[in-house]
């Protein structure tokens, strides 16, 4: 049986009009629709265009969170197996609403999604991580190349076959990092590298180095006495036996715990679920890592206003940036909502 | 300097009453290996030997070390000099090697930080130990509450007084292969191929605390400043792995002994590039220690007039402070650089994948992406604790399923991404 498709195209490309009828509302046919001809074509019966969703660039521009809700819910019952927006070529408003459209498909129905843009057009750089982009030329001149080439990654992926490089497809490249097994030894590769860079010939690295998110630091505390100050760590510090199970490694969750009235970690209380460092000196002392008794002195002292009665913790360990970010931005606000003025972040 | 490898190729292995070889069988006699690892008063009573061969249905873990039995047949010192034999200088003479086998270390978990080995499966094309013939050494500790330190150290000198043993048990044996290595002084080395690039190799040693340490010489290197070494050394065992947290980019003591770098780079040493230092260096858990001992690896880089180094990194994460360190004061030399990492880029592989970087390095090979996510199917037999599974770096609570599989990233086995690029292994970006 042939796969099912469902097709994303503008007012323009569905014969509706050009700008004047940018605003045409979201509907959806069962048809195969402008481009949609070609695409039919290119699949060859292994797959079948089962529903085109037209929609204005302007509608969709002025109203995407409501319109991807309403396409999304006309998809549904056409039951496809693959995504395919576009092509959109340089067309800006276009390529957003593909971009975004085919995000939403993918989130919602957990299925391939295919569009084709010029690399600059905007929709590439909102929406390469989410969706399997063919590089095409910018204008629509480009048509006869750039949809035999997204059927053809379509059918691939409806196939389950393994995907080549960028390059190789003639998609834009994703950011998602992928295992392979080469042909050499990562040392022989590594040496072959290296005698072409003294050479000065071209050589391709495997790995770009990646350019990273800086935060700056805050300025200081002015105010210490009434500071309401929070311990968060990324040293893995938790309750002995670790009870939510927070990973050694590459944690996919963070803890939140309670230290109201506690004055000291100690061995019978607190260990660290850190699986990437020695950990017997946290293991003996926790608030090496985890400074309660001395965050207790100066609550005491009065230098600060107090110590936050919950700490937060997890695992920095070959944990993604992804998912530090989500726990980053969990914590804070659970911390903003307990009016905890002050953070000290302790690593290990 | 001059180094004979002589070579035996081990096919197979039984145990039998006298440990030997004969016809690419390596008989192991167990009561005797019992005996050896027993004396240490700090393993404990209930220690096994085990036999885990490529192809079978069978799973180790947790392991910590692996080790290639090797024994010094003429020659100044003894192999794994300071760890089981005299502090003499090694790196010349005749080493016997027994190729094809190697001695695991495996049991009572010291910490919840050692790998996975499967003989069959999928799990065995990621390791480069489902390929050898394997001695299993299953150890205990004596006191359940003993210091970590102490137990991992003894399970340290147990599997390198098995490996030596096996080896010395075959001394007798001709090989069928002899390699023989010899590398010119370094006055003469300068001189040698005036018309090819000096080249070096920054070796880097993982240096952090329990298992995570590394042994030059018996030395601590968290202790070291950089220094030169010879291939030679490496190959008779002057460097000794503590370490396997996060079993997958830990250098084994087995892949010191064979260091494909080194062995790729004397290859082509005379033809692409006149090979003239391996330097090693630490990469210790303070700022101080990291600028340090980046700093002092370059000088001596630069000291010895070297055009180009290859750098390989040991770990993730901090150590990649350590990597990009060297890379960058390397360059500012005017020292060309090509990297050899691996990659954590979060299981789905959307995260960047070094937790430090800088615009020098642009000539970078990964070992893979260790958080992707592999399912082992269940084994036959399991030599070890198969439990472990949900608590080791790379596993979860819930990586153990009822039927014995396990599902685990990457991390977990032990030398799947190997950054001295002792496998195929590698990533692209889709």
């Amino acid at each position: 049986m042939a796969f099912r498709i469902v097709h994303y195209i503008n007012q323009f490309y569905a014969g509706i009009g050009g700008e004047e009828k940018a605003d045409y509302e979201p509907e959806i046919r069962e048809a195969v629709v402008g481009p949609g001809m070609a695409l039919k074509a290119a699949f060859k019966g292994e797959a079948e265009i089962v529903a085109t969703v037209i929609c204005g660039d302007s509608h969709f521009a002025s109203n995407m969170d409501d319109d991807t809700a309403k396409i999304l819910g006309m998809i549904r019952e056409y039951k496809p197996d693959a995504f395919i927006a576009g092509p959109a070529f340089n067309a800006g408003r276009y390529g957003t609403a593909c971009g975004a459209m085919c995000a939403a498909v993918a989130k919602e129905f957990g299925i391939p999604v295919i569009s084709g843009m010029y690399p600059e057009n905007p929709g590439v750089e909102m929406f390469r991580k989410y969706a399997w982009i063919i590089e095409t030329p910018d204008s629509a001149a480009g048509m006869r190349k750039a949809v035999p080439a997204m059927a053809k990654l379509a059918l691939k992926l409806l196939k389950g076959e393994t995907l080549g490089k960028p390059s190789e497809e003639g998609y834009i490249e994703r950011g998602i990092r992928k295992n392979m097994f080469y042909g050499k030894l990562a040392a022989q590769r590594c040496v072959d590298m290296f005698v072409s860079k003294l050479k000065g010939e071209t050589f391709e690295t495997e790995y770009p180095m990646p350019v990273f998110d800086r935060v700056d630091p805050q300025p200081a505390v002015k105010d210490m006495k009434h500071a309401v100050i929070a311990l968060v760590t990324s040293g893995g510090i938790c309750p002995k036996g670790n009870p939510d199970h927070i990973e050694a490694s590459s944690a996919s969750k963070f803890g939140e715990y309670d230290i109201t009235g506690v004055n000291d970690l100690t061995s019978e209380t607190h260990c660290t679920a850190h699986g990437g460092y020695d950990a017997t000196y946290a293991d003996q002392d926790a608030d090496r890592v985890l400074p309660v008794d001395v965050l207790r002195d100066l609550e005491r002292e009065g230098v600060i206003g107090k110590l936050h009665n919950k700490f937060y913790t997890t695992v920095g360990n070959g944990t993604s940036v992804a998912n530090a970010k989500r726990f980053g931005a969990e914590i804070v606000n659970r911390l903003v909502n307990d009016g905890v003025t002050a953070v000290i972040l302790t690593s290990t | 300097m001059k180094l004979e490898l002589h070579r035996l190729k081990v096919n197979s292995l039984k145990f039998g009453e006298k440990t030997g070889f004969a016809d690419g069988v390596l008989t192991v006699n167990k009561a005797e290996i019992l005996a050896l690892i027993s004396e240490d008063p700090l393993l404990g009573k209930n220690l096994d030997v085990d036999i885990a061969m490529p192809g079978e249905s069978v799973r180790v873990m947790p392991v910590k070390d692996v080790i290639e039995p090797r024994w010094k047949l003429s020659g100044k010192g003894q192999v794994f000099p300071g760890m089981i034999s005299d502090v003499e200088t090694v790196g010349e003479g005749q080493t016997l090697v027994l190729s094809g086998c190697a001695v695991l270390t495996a049991g009572k978990l010291v910490r919840f930080q050692e790998g996975i080995i499967d003989m069959s499966g999928p799990g065995a094309d990621y390791t480069p130990y489902s390929k050898t013939c394997n001695v299993v050494l299953v150890l205990e500790p004596s006191d359940p509450n003993m210091d970590k330190h102490d137990y991992e150290k003894a399970c340290r000198i147990a599997g390198l007084k098995t490996a030596a043993y096996l080896a010395k048990s075959c001394a007798d044996v001709k090989a069928d292969t002899v390699e023989t290595f010899e590398l010119p002084t370094m006055r003469e080395a300068m001189t040698q191929f005036p018309e090819l690039p000096k080249v070096g190799y920054i070796y880097m040693l993982q240096t952090q605390g329990l298992l995570h340490d590394t042994y030059l010489y018996g030395v601590d290197v968290k202790k070291i400043l950089p220094t030169i070494i010879s291939p030679l050394e490496v190959m008779d065992g002057a460097i000794v792995s503590g370490n396997c947290v996060s079993a997958c980019d830990k250098n084994s003591t087995y892949s010191h002994l064979n260091n494909p770098v080194i062995a790729d780079m004397l290859k082509r040493h005379g033809k692409d590039f006149n090979f003239v230092a391996t330097i090693v260096t630490n990469e210790n858990v303070t700022l101080a220690d990291k600028k340090r001992s980046s700093s002092y690896a370059a000088k001596l880089a630069g000291m010895l007039g070297l055009d180009g180094v290859v750098i390989t990194e040991e770990g993730f994460g901090n150590p990649d402070a350590d990597l990009i360190m060297n890379c960058r004061k390397c360059e500012q030399l005017g020292i060309k650089t090509a990297l050899l990492t691996d990659e954590y880029a979060g299981q789905d592989g959307a995260s960047q994948s070094l937790a430090d970087s800088c615009p020098e390095g642009t000539a970078c090979v990964t070992a893979g992406n260790a958080n992707e996510v592999i399912t082992l199917p269940p084994m036959s037999k399991v030599i070890g604790y198969p439990e472990e599974a949900n608590v080791i770096a790379g596993g979860w609570q819930g990586s153990l399923a009822d039927d014995g599989s396990i599902t685990v990233e990457l991390q977990a086995i032990t030398g799947a991404t190997s950054e001295l690029g002792y496998t195929k292994l590698g990533a692209y970006t889709l």
